[in-house]
């Protein structure tokens, strides 16, 4: 039976709820925050309902209720990484985990030393380097994009030297759709004993997936992005490397024990998980996770490729009727994301995403937290519409039909 | 009025561009971009006795942040600092509900009920008061 996205759709009460307004609803702005199916809903409504203490310190029955609902939720997220449990760190969100990973590893390292950034990545993998470079004197060089909005890995190739104690890209690229391949990166990275620090935010949602193999040594991951609830994340991390890191932040539940005179460190994960965690949302991340699990991805894949291919095609179409429409990314193909990101000469993007809401296409405008991509390309910002696989077709032609309105209103 | 954040004053005075393009020399400038889009207002004044007698500006951004700054051009001529961030305030108020008279500020009636986009209309009034406020 061919993949139905409407069933799907079924699935995630936000369409019923938006519905009653009698609006259109189309929702394109995945990237930012994909939606959370029921079973995400109720796994943290659950969490709450029944099981609701704090973890690793009660001794009482709903405590140890709570405690093991929470590192059951670690052992998911570890099935879906293909990782041990005590591989994984429970963040605040995909940001938290990179600063994390940021602050950790820059304890290690020394004036001169350097990282290796990439143009490509969301400000969530830029600026904690900087901050780094802040505190502890290190140099950060940029791996520069292709013209087709990928990463030039021919460059790093010249970028990594004896002195590259880090290299910090993304998996995918929440503007062009890119993907990064992480296998040759990481082995540039080995050619100089570098660790490879991974932004996963846009390429954990298509499914398990497998950080270790893919050669990365830190990989971080978002909840709201793969259909789990806010104020999650993980950051992912090899055992014997997260076993040789300090601690970023202290606080309860991160110690062997505590004197005035200093202070030891439990072992990770606990280590790098002070204060209470997102319990809830930890066990809503894992329900997510088995969601999406749950999926036949070749259909999935090939759906969102289908999508991805019509909406590319609908804007070339557009352009040729002279709309000066130049989309930043590649062409449709298979392993690429599907995120759109395309700029209308003298069209603000802002402007364009405000009549597109008024035909209930949700789209986002502006520099999606990568202003040094959008400088790359000598734009300000881009419209971007990010597919998930409850979209359909009608959703793609509602925001090609409210784009050609747009121009007529706007140009 | 139509409710249609677009609609046609507002995509006329963008058009218009009034007071775009630099004063030379000016006698204060200011930049201010908007953290959230990346967009650029900046503004240039002259002063006779503190009261602006001429404004230009370059806008770096949306629609209605183009329109705003063409109300701005005409709508700060006569006025010192205080009665610039005055004007800001009123228009600021404007856009949240405040029903008190903001001349042709009025046109952005339909932005009220969209939040996200009062910095854009707000952006060219803070480079001005921003401009105005600098040390001589």
């Amino acid at each position: 039976m061919s993949f139905d996205p409407l069933r799907l759709r079924r699935e995630f009460p936000i369409f019923a709820e938006r519905a009653k307004s009698g609006r259109p609803f189309h929702y394109l702005d995945n990237a930012a925050t994909a939606q959370a199916p029921d079973a995400v809903i109720e796994a943290v409504a659950d969490a709450d309902r029944r099981h609701r203490a704090n973890v690793a310190r009660g001794v009482y029955r709903l405590a140890e209720e709570a405690t093991a609902a929470f590192e059951a939720a670690r052992g998911e997220i570890g099935r879906y990484l293909h990782a041990p449990g005590d591989e994984i760190v429970f963040t605040g969100g995909c940001t938290a985990a990179l600063n994390l990973a940021a602050l950790s590893l820059g304890d290690r390292l020394s004036p001169g030393d350097r990282a290796v950034i990439s143009t490509l990545d969301h400000h969530s993998n830029i600026v904690p380097w900087q901050l780094l470079k802040a505190r502890r004197g290190i140099e950060i060089v940029a791996i520069p994009v292709t013209e087709e909005g990928g990463l030039d890995l021919e460059a790093l190739a010249r970028l990594v030297g004896p002195k590259t104690r880090i290299i910090a890209l993304t998996h995918g690229s929440n503007v062009t759709g890119a993907r990064v391949d992480l296998p040759r990166a990481a082995a540039l990275a080995k050619t100089v004993g570098a660790l490879l620090v991974v932004d996963g935010a846009q390429v954990a949602p298509r499914g398990p997936l497998d950080p270790r193999a893919l050669g990365a040594d830190l990989y971080a991951v978002s909840g709201h992005k793969m259909f789990g609830p806010t104020g999650i994340g993980v950051l992912w991390g090899r055992r014997e490397l997260l076993a040789d890191l300090g601690p970023a932040f202290g606080g309860g539940g991160m110690i062997g024990e505590v004197r005035l005179s200093g202070s030891t460190w439990a072992k990770p994960p606990a280590r790098f998980e002070a204060g209470t965690p997102p319990i809830a949302q930890a066990i809503g991340l894992a329900a997510a996770a088995n969601w999406i699990t749950s999926l036949d991805h070749g259909a999935v894949e090939a759906h969102l490729n289908d999508l991805t291919a019509r909406l590319l095609d609908g804007l070339a179409a557009l352009d040729r009727q002279e709309r000066r429409i130049r989309v930043i990314g590649p062409p449709a193909r298979p392993g690429r994301l599907a995120v759109v990101s395309f700029h209308v000469e003298g069209l603000h993007p802002h402007d364009i995403c405000q009549v597109l809401d008024e035909s209930g296409a949700c789209v986002r405008g502006g520099h999606h937290c990568a202003q040094p991509l959008m400088d790359a390309f000598g734009l300000a910002g881009t419209t971007r519409a990010s597919l998930a696989a409850y979209n359909d077709a009608a959703d793609v032609d509602a925001l090609l039909a409210g784009l050609e309105r747009a121009i007529e209103v706007l140009a | 009025m139509s409710d249609s954040v677009y609609h046609a004053d507002i995509v006329a005075l963008a058009k218009a561009a009034t007071g775009a393009g630099t004063l030379a020399p000016a006698d204060k400038t200011a930049t201010i971009d908007n953290p959230l889009c990346g967009d650029r207002a900046a503004v240039d004044l002259s002063l006779s006795e503190d009261r602006v007698i001429a404004l230009a500006h370059r806008v770096r951004g949306c629609l209605l942040c183009q329109a705003s700054a063409s109300l701005l051009a005409q709508a700060a001529i006569g006025r010192n600092q205080t009665g610039l961030v005055g004007l800001r305030d009123a228009v600021a108020a404007y856009l949240a509900g405040d029903d008190a008279p903001v001349g042709g500020f009025a046109v952005f009636a339909p932005v009220r009920q969209h939040p996200s986009r009062h910095t854009c209309v707000l952006l060219p009034l803070e480079a001005a008061v921003r401009a105005a406020g600098q040390r001589d």
